[in-house]
């Protein structure tokens, strides 16, 4: 492990070795939405063809829960850019608080995740044998508002007159919502282990204005998972919301 | 014929300390993160897996000796073409060029220690291995037999092969080339020796600059989509079956987005070997050299606006049809100006017939061929009737066996000497390159005439009318294999007992020929400036060519 400063044997110079890291970093972000394209273009053809479903199944997500979520990451992004601020200018007391801040914020996040996620798997939403799309409409759970579940019920019932399919249909619309915000989810967690990593180095005081790539470069990571959680919450949050 | 400059200069000794012996045993090689070492790595496994291809293809072959084809059951057919697939274009001919030649050479020839990201490159071997170990537990656990194109439902749903490991070994793999293409980026980019300007780069860079693009923008995309093909085997999802309401053609579409793209990713590496090889046994420098590097950016481009061309059967509109036809028509207008640049560089120059010459006349006139009748599959009326056929399979056999691999093994011969410090038994070589293209032309040309009469691919049995076709394709797959085998022999023998080559054997251009063979493990003793211009055989008085002195004369080729 090479330390503050130092520059690894096969660069000229930390100019060059920087330089590199930042530009690794960007293409690497360039294959990640590659990668996410391939889900999202999933989810656009999916959508069109069957938004009946895609709308009763949105309706399923809790809306105040998403909202926070994403106020939850945009904060993080925020405390994540003043990390590396205080890197660039020296604060390096600062490097650590703005990280674990950061890390917090995203173990709130994961952490709301997981209650939403338990609240599918309550209300059988996911995809598997025992999916069933009118389960939580005909059998309240403590907790529930009676006349939201009763409307919800209306709506469900008259998408089935629509649809048939919506079973079918709904659970392409859940296997997305699963496969996109799991995929962004591991990636959270991921950029977790990074952020660890990175509190680890600055209680080291490794981060000074002279080197702060490391910091840098999980900043532009932990930015990209935020954008593509901008993309998701209305994709899958707020179609068809007009109550 | 001219004379060759296989003769090494008189006086040569290997450099007392290089690469391959300043550190000892296993654990310096396994964890290494010197480029020139993993480049080595990666020979040993993509050596493997063509033997493992190449084992599938003979048994196909024999299998097709008889029309009613007794070697193996039907299902067993099925496998062994996909595995034959597979193995060949996942874990041969795309990590091939790049991970072998272009790991080693890309930083000796822009003037570099090492890549931008060496840990990483070490990284993407260990990636690889473990892709083929998922893989190799599919094929021995009961195979794979839904094509390497996994089309959906059969992969996704209805296959009782061995899928799942098979999907997730080559979405493992995917990031092996992803990781790659972006150390190449980095590196082309930040790491150039003084003096090495962009267009003072030798094409073979160029060309890996341009297949890393397409490795970079492209993986991803059939990383996500077998992923989704796993999760829907595993989970019963439903994106790509239609009796959950998913869509087959959604399928095709993902896959083919990547796997067309995926062929550049084949063949540009082994353009740019050819744009190597071309000028140092003209010796004279390459025609339209700016051209060439374009070409190899353009081709890069536009093959991602082609996939559907794989597709005109499956329904797709005519509009949409015609629009992909015409892009696939553009896409070898800068195929077709390499290939022009490269015969032109021939007139006037002093050609000789060395080995890695020869490969690289065999490409060129297997690649017009292959490349034509790419031409003649994008024609959507001639297409309905050849979609299917074994005129496909000849085809991209041409391209990728005829163009790629000829690539391939003419850069390990070309390069051999820098890689080793040995020479290669002359004779021999040439004879084995001789033979290789015989026997290639034996398996492939039938294959063009059964497919144009009708002859389905992928089918485990034929009218009898096409057996002696097929015969002849089988005898020259023995010959092709015998071809093959032969540079594995001498090479091998060569590694202890071959001629010892000196710094520039033939003599080329290249920075890469300006330190020691075999290099140091950080390439250059004094970091190179670079004053002179690609393939300038005019300005470089180091290698001997100058009108009036001899190519043999000692001491200038040990700088």
């Amino acid at each position: 492990m090479h330390r503050t400063g130092e520059l690894y044997g096969h660069f000229e110079t930390l100019e060059q070795q920087k330089e590199s890291a930042a530009l690794g970093m960007w293409i690497f972000l360039v294959t990640e939405v590659l990668f996410f394209g391939g889900l999202f273009l999933t989810y656009t053809i999916n959508r069109h063809a069957f938004s009946t479903a895609f709308g009763i199944g949105s309706n399923t997500l809790d809306i105040t829960l998403g909202a926070g979520n994403t106020v939850v990451l945009i904060m993080s992004s925020l405390t994540m850019a003043m990390a590396v601020w205080s890197a660039q200018v020296g604060k390096k007391k600062l490097v650590s608080i703005f990280l674990i801040a950061t890390l917090a914020l995203g173990t709130v996040f994961l952490g709301v995740k997981a209650v939403e996620y338990k609240q599918k798997f309550d209300h059988h939403l996911v995809p598997g044998r025992s999916f069933d799309m009118k389960y939580h409409p005909t059998h309240p759970m403590p907790g529930d508002d009676l006349k939201e579940l009763a409307l919800e019920k209306e709506e469900v019932d008259k998408a089935f007159a629509q649809d048939p399919d919506i079973n079918a249909h709904g659970q392409l619309y859940f296997s997305l919502y699963f496969g996109m915000t799991g995929l962004h989810a591991l990636h959270m967690i991921i950029g977790a282990g990074l952020l660890l990593w990175l509190i680890k180095g600055s209680f080291a005081g490794r981060f000074t204005p002279q080197y702060n790539t490391p910091v840098e470069i999980v900043g532009l990571y932990w930015h990209f998972v935020d954008i593509v959680w901008i993309f998701l919450f209305p994709l899958l949050y707020l179609i068809d919301r007009h109550r | 014929m001219s004379d060759t400059l296989t003769a090494p200069l008189p006086g040569h000794k290997m450099p007392h300390e290089d690469y391959l012996n300043a550190t000892y045993g296993i654990r310096s090689w396994l964890l290494t993160t010197d480029h020139k070492r993993i480049a080595l790595l990666y020979l040993g496994s993509v050596t493997f897996f063509f033997f493992l291809g190449g084992i599938f293809a003979t048994m196909i072959r024999i299998h097709l000796l008889t029309p009613t084809g007794a070697l193996v059951t039907p299902e067993t057919y099925n496998k062994l073409f996909t595995m034959h697939g597979v193995a060949m274009i996942f874990f041969f001919l795309i990590p091939s060029i790049p991970a072998v030649l272009g790991n080693f050479l890309i930083p000796l020839m822009i003037g570099a220690k090492d890549l931008a990201f060496p840990k990483i490159n070490l990284l993407s071997w260990y990636i690889y291995i473990v892709g083929g170990c998922f893989v190799l537990y599919s094929f021995g656990t009961g195979g794979l037999d839904t094509g390497w194109t996994f089309y959906t439902p059969l992969s996704s749903v209805y296959s009782n092969s061995a899928v799942t490991p098979a999907v997730i070994g080559i979405f493992i793999n995917g990031f092996s080339t992803i990781l790659t293409g972006l150390n190449f980026i980095v590196t082309i980019h930040t790491m150039r020796a003084p003096g090495m300007t962009w267009f003072r780069l030798p094409l073979f860079v160029w060309a890996h600059y341009a297949t890393s693009l397409v490795m970079v923008l492209g993986t991803p995309v059939i990383a996500i989509t077998l992923l989704l093909v796993g999760l829907e085997r595993m989970f019963h999802l439903g994106f790509f079956n239609p009796a959950l309401g998913g869509d087959p053609i959604l399928f095709q579409h993902l896959f083919w987005f990547y796997s067309h793209p995926a062929v550049y990713i084949m063949i540009l590496p082994a353009m740019g070997v050819i744009s190597e090889i071309i000028p140092t046994f003209a010796r004279k420098p390459i025609f339209g050299y700016s051209f060439i590097a374009g070409s190899s950016i353009a081709i890069a481009v536009i093959g991602f606006l082609v996939w559907a061309h794989h597709m005109f059967v499956t329904g797709e509109s005519t509009y949409a049809a015609l629009t992909f036809s015409l892009l696939s028509y553009l896409v070898a207008i800068p195929s077709a100006v390499k290939v022009f640049n490269w015969t032109s560089t021939l007139y006037k120059g002093s050609i000789s017939w060395d080995t890695p010459m020869l490969y690289a006349f065999g490409f060129i006139g297997l690649f017009l061929i292959g490349g034509l009748t790419g031409l003649f599959l994008a024609c959507l009326g001639l297409d309905i009737h050849i979609h299917d056929t074994y005129f496909v399979v000849a085809h991209f056999h041409y391209i990728m066996v005829g163009g790629a691999v000829m690539g391939y093994v003419g850069g390990i011969h070309f390069w051999w000497p820098k890689i080793t410090g040995r020479l290669y038994p002359e004779a021999l070589s040439r004879v084995a390159a001789v033979t290789l293209f015989v026997g290639f032309n034996l398996t492939f040309f039938p294959q063009f005439i059964l497919g144009y009469l009708g002859m389905p691919r992928r089918y485990h049995t034929y009218p009898p009318e096409f057996q002696v076709l097929n015969v002849l394709s089988t005898a020259g797959a023995s010959i092709l294999a015998l071809g093959y085998l032969l540079p594995m022999l001498y090479l091998t023998w060569s590694m202890r007992y071959g001629k010892v080559a000196g710094q520039n054997p033939w003599p080329a251009t290249g920075l890469e020929w300006k330190t020691d063979s075999p290099p140091p493990t950080e390439n250059f003793h004094v970091t190179p400036e670079v004053t002179w211009e690609a393939y300038d055989f005019q300005n470089r008085p180091d290698l001997g060519l100058v009108a009036g002195a001899s190519p043999l004369a000692p001491a200038h080729g040990d700088d």
